[in-house]
């Protein structure tokens, strides 16, 4: 396999708004057609990342590199070749759904004998060629959602920059929004996908870094990042308010470790059954139970103590 | 990959690119709004003949800037033209802006674009100024088809229009950058009606005590009536050079203002 060019390269990157450090030193690299994700809670620093990529935030230190151009001094140039999904869709009310794409295509100084083809094509893409002349505001948040990859399409981008591309959206429309990220990635579009959702980080993510407080807690492939710092299933125990902690002990020797949530105890285990048949044989009767192969959620609750989602 | 030339001046702040704002503008104005865009030329309209033809039947023949006589439509028709492109360019520059920047955020999708704050800001201004334009060049039309332009100097308002249009429309974008609520948005009311009444439009300054009428001098709409009324019939002097110099002044700091707010507030 040889080795895809680098389009991004960031060393020591840094953000700082007085006090907190919202992006604080991490270093990353991208490949081309690569899908990279980036984790994290709210507030860990993946959108103010995203917004220093485009070069409309500007760096406070570290070196940043893109498509082999520096985002503080080529912002334009960069954004050229950049199809950016913002976590907010931010379309254009005053203009109908296909004026939504030829207009941004015209920011991009895209004449109109590409676009007219180009944005039939989106329209397809996004499955909304029958609400082509309808009002913004008419259409689902799903449409929104799909119209708005649509718009970040228009200039046919080597990398697109997906900001929480599904959060907000009810499961059918999330997965709908899914197959049109997939097949992006077929055609060898690069993908950078910022999300807290860790079931969309492992669908979509090839590669990617964990973040919190703005630092890299770890990087890797979904699947390995969950063999190294999880064990292959977790067994979810839950006994009611107060009593979960309460009956820690009881349980001490079954599986690696565990965690202590709100609601429920986390057991860290081989095999999950097998340690459910051994909670039964100690006479332990929780209120339900839950064996479950192990996810990115719990990668993150190793590393930070805490839930993606609180 | 898209070929793009790196822009000469300030690459990292535009692409080259600002038709795209007004491109934009004309499509939103084309389906929303052509009303409130007709209600602000309609405004001075109304005060020339209201005042003009009303007033003017009472007041007769006034002391024009030569000291010749003039009918008063004549004598306030260059002030309202004044008003009219001053209008133009800052309810484009204060309200659409303020609604763009806020509510509609089309900024910050044009910057997700390679368009950087300078093309906006350029783009803007120059919307803004089409706007002062238009207003500027229907009133003037009406104001000849009542007979009340008399000089070929009188073309010259038409540019002066502009220039007008120019200084308000830079500073009123500078202003809108600072606001954030729509209650703060009545401040530009606030300032716009009292300059509109008491900057020589509807008769001169010269009833005022001396330290009020400093403080209308100081004001930028009392250059463009003077310099707008002395052009009317054709009577320029070095002051006129003055008004002139006023609003170039207001113009460079307006637009190098309403750059670095855009650049504060988008690229920080």
């Amino acid at each position: 396999m040889t080795a895809s060019p680098t389009v991004i390269h960031a060393a020591d990157l840094m953000k700082v708004y007085g006090k907190l450090r919202a992006v604080d030193g991490i270093n990353f690299e991208v490949r081309e057609g690569e899908s990279f994700g980036l984790l994290g809670p709210n507030g860990a620093g993946k959108s103010t990342t995203m917004r220093m990529i485009g070069g409309t935030l500007i760096r406070d230190g570290g070196t940043l590199e893109v498509l082999g151009l520096d985002p503080d001094k080529d912002g334009p140039l960069i954004r050229a070749n950049l199809g950016v999904v913002p976590q907010q869709d931010y379309l254009d009310e005053e203009l109908r759904v296909a004026e939504n794409l030829t207009m941004y295509g015209r920011y991009f100084g895209l004449p109109y004998s590409y676009l007219r083809p180009k944005v039939a094509e989106l329209l397809e893409f996004a499955k909304l060629t029958d609400r082509a002349k309808a009002n913004v505001e008419e259409l689902s948040g799903g449409m929104k959602r799909r119209l708005v990859i649509a718009r970040g399409l228009i200039n046919d981008p080597r990398i697109l920059l997906l900001d929480e591309p599904t959060t907000g959206l009810d499961p059918q429309a999330r997965h709908i929004v899914w197959d049109q990220l997939y097949r992006l990635k077929e055609r060898g579009v690069t993908l950078i996908v910022t999300t807290h959702f860790m079931d969309e980080a492992e669908q979509l993510c090839e590669r990617l870094i964990v973040m919190d407080n703005g630092q890299i807690k770890a990087e890797g492939r979904p699947m390995a990042l969950i063999r190294e710092y999880s064990t292959p299933e977790v067994l979810e125990l839950r006994f009611g308010v107060g009593r979960n902690e309460e009956l820690l002990p009881q349980l001490e020797g079954i599986g690696e470790r565990h965690e202590l949530l709100a609601d429920r105890l986390l057991l860290y285990v081989r095999d999950g059954d097998a340690a459910l048949s051994e909670v039964a044989r100690r006479g332990i009767t929780p209120l339900t139970s839950l064996v479950r192969r192990s996810s990115l959620e719990d990668v993150f609750l190793r590393l930070t103590g805490r839930s993606l989602i609180e | 990959m898209i070929e793009m030339g790196r822009s000469l001046l300030f690459p990292s702040l535009r692409s080259g690119n600002a038709t795209g704002v007004l491109l934009r503008a004309w499509t939103a104005f084309k389906s929303t709004s052509w009303a409130t865009v007709a209600s602000g030329f309609m405004e001075p309209v109304l005060y020339l003949l209201a005042m003009g033809m009303g007033m003017g039947a009472l007041v007769g023949d006034v002391v024009g800037p030569d000291g010749n006589p003039m009918s008063y439509a004549a004598y306030i028709a260059p002030a309202l033209l004044t008003t009219s492109a001053m209008n133009g360019a800052v309810y484009e520059s204060t309200w659409n802006v303020f609604f763009k920047l806020r509510f509609g955020k089309i900024y910050q999708v044009m910057l997700q674009t390679p368009m950087g704050p300078m093309d906006i800001a350029l783009g803007e201004v120059g919307w803004a100024l089409l706007r002062g334009l238009a207003y500027g060049v229907a009133f003037m039309v009406v104001a000849f088809v009542m007979g009340l332009v008399t000089s070929l100097w009188a073309l010259l308002m038409v540019p002066v229009a502009l220039l007008v249009a120019l200084g308000f429309a830079g500073f009123g974008m500078g202003i809108t950058s600072y606001l954030t609520n729509f209650r703060q948005m009545d401040v530009v009311g606030f300032v716009m009606l009292p300059m509109f009444l008491f900057s020589a439009t509807l008769y001169p300054i010269t009833v005022y005590p001396e330290w009020i009428q400093w403080v209308v001098k100081v004001m930028p709409l009392w250059h463009g009536v003077e310099l707008m009324r002395g052009l009317s019939i054709g009577y320029v002097t070095w002051g006129s050079l003055g008004h002139l110099a006023y609003f170039l002044v207001m113009a460079g700091v307006g637009l190098t203002l309403m750059t670095l707010r855009l650049r504060k507030l988008f690229l920080r």
